[in-house]
């Protein structure tokens, strides 16, 4: 070792390093498996932290545990170490590199960010589409939606609406698939407008342009679906929305991630991403069922959460005290 | 930094005489305005609250060892939840960190006889006992307040509101203690260093404070009004947070955050100021880069007040706010990082000794690189969006806020519990104290950042079955981390009184608390010390110039 140079040393080891954190990046094994068109932008810049971080964190231990071992008091030597006091070069080198790098990761996530739609919620869509219907007090064109929502689902004629819209590539479109969803102590309500369909799990086609316009009807909720890596909170009086595209079918969880009563832990249940015939199947099924009865689907919205509860979620409805916490104020 | 100038006589005692030598032992239950009685204070009652936070969090454990609930009742669970965060922070770490290593130490390391207002001092401490009697309160007023440590409304203001108002209330005097000591430590560190003591020769850990109490001043007030409005709309019927009567939801966030970001900055810096005292002493090297740690304080304190938005990435927040709060998140990693990189430095080429005290303090030093790392994930709005809210959320802040405040904390007792008593605490019991803290963290925390990755949100009695495993390896973590603590309590009473007599200086220390004697006189010095070597003079020559009294200021190398 006497013999061979240290730039040697510094370059194996920097190489070493180097194709350790780039195999870490791309093996973690961390993440559920992708199933939305949001989800690998998510991964690949979750990828690329690992694999800085990886590195970092190699690094640093590395001389932390180098120093350990190699600089610990010899036995009987009670003398200090080199009065070292700092090394300017040294310092802005280790100031430089960090910056550098988390200036790059932030304009990453940025990008990131304007290609799941970060910038566009509640925007621009549906431009000039039926504008001769009545014209909303609001900036926004919500006109087409807001014919298509339920009685007292009015919030998106606020001006600001949160959460990830259609991304650049299909903004001027119309959404697929439109579903309200609405979060309630401990029950995820999704509607379908124009269909009456209303239901405890959410249904929608693969490969579509989905739209969910998210808001809770007494404390704070959030919609979240791990294999989409979106999430978006349920907020009382403020609109939100989330717009994505399955790419993946299956049954995922759907879970909600706020803080929102005593049973928050249960507030649990499934998207299904059918292929587009078997949704278009379950859509029929639905409104079939629902067509003779229409006065049942109908008083559905003037129903207590009790009532309401029972159609869809027999098991919570039971559970006295969790409807004794839910505020009776249903739409 | 250059070697200080003798630049003043000594000063002469100011009234010392006629005061007792010692204090006794019931004067550390009375409204006493000595700073070290006042640390002192400080520690003994976080430590009990970190016994009372610490069984809660065995109790949660023991509930989410399996998927359903079926050891506490979910109301329950979540008020523990919410006492567990409450008391760990206000009542742990920063009664333990700011109020009790700040009183005792900064006058030490100044050259101060005591705190620039020490009745202030006295009243700041008094106000923490009856908040936690508030809190113990709310639980027999109906059941503890269940809204988590950040009581977002509406769920605040629907769930049992007696101990909501007692919550509110008892954070408002926490709130209050921490503006008090804040304006305290300021002054002092201002208007009364020794004469020869320059800003550039103090200790750092005294910096770290006086970014720490800047942070305070600034960000405290506004949790205060936060909690006033809260208490006012859930027993006074106003509006300001309910949705349905005009209020607004996020604004109470962007008010709790505001304060509550900052926070754990509160949190970290005076721990970052004890590693930069414990590290060079027992590597017996200077620390490297003074200049660069101290700004980078400073640094962490302006940027600190402008990210909390990165804890709303999910919640009302506008495209534009997660994208300059994305960039000023990320930006705290560089000052961060720098303190990182020097303390590694330090290390190299020194002669480490293996002591407790150095063992704590490598052991911060390894987490907090992961914790900081994962940090940086966190501050990234996409990803933050995936797992906010989730258990890896709760493994990233454990790592920083056990690994990094608590380990921390552990290394300043270790280190100053022969000047703050007298006596030496016992190495070996030290080491397994240290064993099995090392083990417990990294075996409880870890997995919780893959829990939350894979799927599992967080403040939960119950989840779904397929996290059953990792969850059952996370509360043994945890019962490690519960046994833990027993070595160390017992060390600390039996060293107390039993342990081997410490003498000035055991440490051979070169900042200024070690020129008096173990545990300190009443005014701390007969005849005020004189500055001749900076804090950190490891291995230069002029550390072995002598003090003004013809005795050394430390003990002379070999
Ligand atoms: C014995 C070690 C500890 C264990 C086993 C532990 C465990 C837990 C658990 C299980 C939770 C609930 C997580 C959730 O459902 O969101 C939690 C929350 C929390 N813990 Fe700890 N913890 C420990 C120590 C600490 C320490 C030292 C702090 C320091 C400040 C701390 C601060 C917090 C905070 C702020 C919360 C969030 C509470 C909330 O969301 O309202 N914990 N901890
Ligand atoms: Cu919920
Ligand atoms: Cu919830």
């Amino acid at each position: 070792m006497k013999q061979i140079p240290a730039p040697f040393w510094t370059l194996v080891l920097g190489i070493a390093v180097t194709l350790i954190s780039l195999w870490v990046g791309q093996n973690h094994h961390l993440l559920p498996v992708q199933a939305s068109e949001q989800a690998p932008l998510v991964d690949d810049l979750f990828n690329v932290m690992v694999t800085i971080g990886t590195a970092l964190f190699i690094v640093v231990q590395g001389a932390i545990v180098y120093s350990l071992i190699r600089f610990r008091q010899p036995k009987g030597d009670d003398t200090d170490g080199l009065p070292i006091e700092g090394n300017l070069p040294l310092e802005a080198f280790w100031t430089a590199i960090p910056a550098v790098i988390v200036v790059g990761l932030g304009l990453y996530s940025v990008v990131v960010f304007q290609e799941m739609g970060g910038f566009s919620p509640g925007g621009h869509h549906g431009q000039g589409a039926m504008m001769a219907m009545a014209p909303q007090p609001s900036v926004i064109d919500v006109a087409p939606l807001i014919a298509q929502t339920e009685a007292g689902e009015d919030v998106y004629s606020k001006t600001q609406v949160y959460g990830f819209g259609a991304s650049p590539l299909v903004q001027m479109n119309q959404p697929d698939v439109t579903v309200n969803v609405t979060g309630m102590q401990y029950a995820w309500i999704f509607r379908y407008p124009g269909t009456g369909i209303t239901d405890g799990e959410l249904h929608i086609p693969v490969g579509q342009d989905v739209q969910l316009k998210i808001e809770a009807q007494d404390v704070i909720h959030s919609f979240w679906v791990p294999q989409f890596r979106l999430k978006q909170d349920a907020l009382p009086g403020e609109p939100a929305e989330l717009r994505f595209v399955a790419t993946r079918e299956g049954t995922y969880p759907v879970v909600c991630a706020e803080l929102c009563g005593a049973y928050h832990g249960g507030m649990r249940t499934q998207v299904i991403v059918h292929s587009a015939e078997d949704y278009a199947a379950w859509v029929a099924s639905r409104v079939a069922e629902a067509a003779p009865t229409t006065a049942v689907a109908q008083s559905a919205v003037d129903a207590t959460d009790a009532e309401y509860l029972a159609k869809i979620a027999p098991e919570l409805a039971k559970a006295s005290v969790q409807i004794a916490q839910s505020t009776p104020t249903h739409p | 930094m250059a070697q200080a100038e003798v630049s003043m006589k000594p000063t002469e005692i100011q009234g010392g005489h006629g005061h007792p030598d010692k204090w006794k032992w019931y004067d550390y239950f009375t409204f006493n305005v000595d700073h070290k009685v006042i640390g002192i204070q400080y520690l003994v009652t976080s430590f009990l609250f970190y016994l009372v936070g610490g069984f809660m969090a065995v109790l949660m454990r023991t509930e989410l060892a399996t998927p359903d609930s079926d050891f506490l009742s979910p109301e329950l669970y979540n008020a523990f939840l919410t006492n567990h965060g409450t008391i760990m922070i206000f009542l742990w770490i920063v009664p333990a960190a700011i109020g009790g290593f700040g009183n005792y130490l900064i006058p030490l390391m100044i050259g101060a006889r005591d705190m620039a207002f020490p009745k202030l001092n006295a009243l700041a401490f008094w106000l923490n006992p009856p908040a936690g009697l508030l809190l113990a309160a709310s639980f027999f007023f109906g059941g503890g307040a269940q809204s988590g440590w950040t009581s977002y409304p509406p769920l605040s203001e629907i769930t049992a509101n007696l101990p909501q108002t007692l919550w509110c209330l008892a954070l408002i005097m926490v709130g209050t203690s921490s503006i008090l000591g804040s304006v305290n430590f300021l002054v002092t560190i201002w208007k009364m260093r020794v004469p020869s003591m320059a800003w550039d020769q103090m200790p750092l850990f005294c910096w770290a404070m006086v970014a720490t109490s800047v942070l305070a001043l600034f960000a405290t007030p506004v949790l205060a009004a936060a909690l006033i409005l809260l208490i006012f709309d859930i027993n006074f019927g106003t509006s300001f947070f309910k949705p349905d009567a005009g209020g607004n939801v996020v604004v109470y966030q962007h008010l709790f955050w505001f304060y509550s970001h900052p926070a754990v900055y509160l949190m970290i810096l005076p721990i970052f100021g004890i590693m930069s005292e414990v590290i060079p002493v027992h590597a017996r090297k200077p620390i490297f880069g003074y200049k660069a740690i101290a700004y980078s304080s400073l640094t962490i304190c302006l940027v600190g007040l402008f990210v909390w938005v990165h804890h709303m990435f999910t919640s009302g927040t506008a495209p534009w706010m997660r994208i300059f709060f994305t960039i000023s998140t990320l930006i705290v990693a560089v000052p961060t990082g720098i303190k990182i990189f020097s303390w590694t430095a330090t290390l190299w080429g020194g002669k480490i000794r293996y002591t407790t005290a150095m063992l704590f303090a490598v052991g911060l030093l390894s987490m907090f690189v992961f914790g900081g790392l994962s940090g940086v994930t966190l501050g990234a709005a996409p990803f933050d969006i995936h797992v906010h809210d989730t258990y890896y959320v709760v493994g990233h802040f454990h790592y920083v806020l056990f690994g990094g405040s608590v380990f921390g904390i552990y290394a300043g007792i270790y280190h100053w519990f022969p000047k703050i008593t007298g006596r030496m605490l016992n190495e070996p019991l030290g080491k397994v104290h240290f064993v099995l803290t090392f083990i417990g963290t990294l075996l409880t925390f870890t997995p919780m950042h893959n829990l939350g990755m894979q799927g599992m949100p967080r403040r939960v009695a119950m989840y779904d079955p397929q996290f059953a495993d990792l969850n059952q390896l996370v509360t043994v973590g945890a019962y490690i981390l519960a046994v833990s603590v027993i070595p160390f309590y017992f060390n600390v009473i039996w060293s107390w009184i039993k342990g081997a007599k410490a003498g000035p200086n055991p440490w051979n220390a070169m900042t200024m608390e070690w020129t008096t004697d173990s545990p300190p006189i009443i005014e701390n010095w007969e005849v005020l010390p004189v500055l001749t070597h900076g804090p950190y003079a490891y291995g230069m020559e002029q550390a072995d110039q002598v003090g003004p009294a013809g005795e050394p200021l430390a003990t002379p190398r070999s």
